[in-house]
């Protein structure tokens, strides 16, 4: 990415969501903003780039919105350009005319873009279109799907919240516990998506993750909810291994085998001070939880001083506020990690059931009944977890794990 | 803007007896009339009464039953006035029938002149 479109993208989701405030219209704004960030190509190559770029796309953005609303020739567009027009008015210094702050709208944005009423699909690709002012070639490059699709999720994504009444509003208090949740997911799911890597793409799916952190950050600024403290938390934690999570001859290392002093000091002490603050709400959620997880293991010099007692406490209260097997797994790892290895392999067994078609699951089984000098029970189980992985990284280091394993029977 | 909630339900599938479940229509009715959202509302006979109508190339054509034979049917619907969709919803919500049916949530349609 060269340096200007470095520029656009910085200041895209700010100058975008004040835009769509005026214009109450996420196509229009975004056109207005595209004529812009030409005009500013064609420009500052010549001029010089402003300093404050955010303020010179937005005010020129606005001119081209105004431009765009009057060709519509619409009785309701008359408020919408009068609330611009003050706008501009209101930068009577003709010297700070391109340097003032962009107001934040971004939460509208957002929480409209997440709203409850569009797919879960739809939320992320739109949140990362306007939000991150990722293109949809990158959506699609990053989520390896057609470009054609991508477009037509965020068509009808921007057509369904114009003609479906959705609001550019923040939630009110009664309503932002049923709205704050679906906003989370979707950044979490782009974070997400960032980790499970796939061959060649590891570095477009960095860049989701740094989009996800860059979101939530914004969103710890805007709306100091403590789940939302929770959720940068949780990233920062995540992101602060990412060197030592794979190397040049080991594509995936296990939290076990990571080289520790590779991992980002200062995200873990931001992670620490977010979850800090969280935890001053008194009002724990599923992020505060994990969150505090992760804590404990960045707090953990060497993988044998992990806290796992207070690990399995914080997964018995993930379970009581989310009672998923998946949680019941990790609670039972924790469990066999303090030392409880035949108490923890029973619950494990017991989830077999619920739990058959996923793939960590015989991963984990696998690695407790290797511990417990089980072989023949902990290749078939190994077996089982490659036969359900989806990428070869994480197939590999199973393949790898089976072949020890082999050497014991 | 106005919306229209169209009540899908099982027909016969209450959780409470039609008393219980008129008078909670009627909590419903007196809610969103005095919230001035209201702009009005019907149930309907049961499917069963259901007759639809085509006309194919100049043809009338009648057919006994509804549009589609689904397990929940149409079987109401309210016309709602609200600033947005979310206020639509929380009032959907509120709906009797939507504890164990579905309300569907509709703008209606504006022509710009």
């Amino acid at each position: 990415m060269d340096s200007l479109a470095r520029i656009f993208r910085a200041a895209s989701g700010q100058v975008l969501a004040s835009l769509v405030y005026f214009s109450r219209d996420i196509q229009l704004a975004e056109d207005a903003l595209q004529d812009a960030c030409e005009q500013a190509s064609k420009k500052w190559p010549v001029q010089g780039v402003p300093e404050n770029t955010a303020a010179w796309l937005h005010l020129v953005a606005k001119r081209k919105l105004i431009d765009k609303l009057r060709q519509q020739h619409s009785r309701q567009n008359q408020h919408k350009l009068r609330l611009i027009e003050e706008s501009l008015y209101t930068l009577s210094d003709t010297s700070a005319e391109t340097d003032y702050a962009v107001p934040d709208e971004r939460l509208r944005l957002i929480f409209t873009c997440c709203h409850p009423a569009l797919n879960e699909a739809a939320q992320v690709a739109l949140t990362l279109r306007t939000l991150c002012g990722l293109d949809v070639r990158e959506i699609a490059r990053a989520y390896l799907l057609s470009e054609a699709a991508i477009g037509q999720r965020i068509t009808r994504a921007k057509k369904k919240i114009k003609d479906a009444g959705i609001s550019y509003e923040i939630p009110d208090a009664e309503h932002l516990n049923i709205r704050l949740p679906s906003v989370l997911k979707v950044i979490y799911l782009i974070y997400n998506e960032s980790y499970s890597a796939y061959e060649g793409q590891s570095l477009t799916r960095q860049d989701l993750a740094d989009e996800a952190i860059r979101l939530s950050l914004a969103m710890v600024k805007l709306i100091p909810h403590p789940e939302v403290l929770g959720l940068a938390a949780l990233m920062l934690f995540h992101d602060a291994r990412r060197l030592s999570r794979s190397s040049v001859i080991e594509p995936y290392i296990p939290l076990e085998q990571q080289n520790r002093r590779l991992w980002d000091l200062a995200k873990i002490a931001q992670g620490d001070a977010y979850i800090n603050q969280a935890m001053e709400y008194k009002q724990p959620g599923p992020y505060q939880v994990q969150a505090a997880i992760s804590a404990l293991h960045s707090k953990a010099k060497i993988w044998d001083v992990t806290d796992w007692p207070q690990i399995q406490l914080l997964y018995m209260s993930l379970y009581q506020i989310h009672p998923s097997p998946v949680i019941a797994l990790n609670l039972a790892i924790a469990k066999a990690n303090g030392g409880h290895l035949t108490k923890a392999y029973a619950d494990v067994v017991a989830l077999s059931n619920e739990l058959h078609q996923y793939q960590p699951y015989h991963a984990a089984r696998g690695e407790l009944e290797g511990r417990l000098n089980l072989y023949k029970e902990a290749i078939s189980s190994i077996s089982g977890a490659i036969s359900l992985s989806k990428n070869s990284t994480e197939r590999d280091f199973l393949i790898k794990k089976r072949e020890k394993l082999i050497k014991y029977v | 803007m106005q919306f229209l909630a169209l009540i899908y339900a099982g027909e016969n599938q209450d959780d409470v007896d039609m008393e219980t479940l008129i008078a909670q229509y009627q909590v419903f009715d007196g809610q969103a009339g005095g919230a001035g959202v209201l702009l009005g509302g019907n149930a309907l006979e049961a499917v069963s009464t259901a007759t639809s109508v085509r006309v194919r190339g100049g043809t009338f054509e009648l057919t006994d039953g509804p549009f589609a034979e689904t397990k929940e049917q149409l079987g109401g619907y309210y016309l709602l006035d609200c600033k947005d969709l979310d206020e639509a919803l929380g009032w959907a919500a509120k709906i009797p029938s939507a504890r164990y049916g579905t309300i569907e949530v509709r703008p209606v349609m504006v022509f710009d002149q």
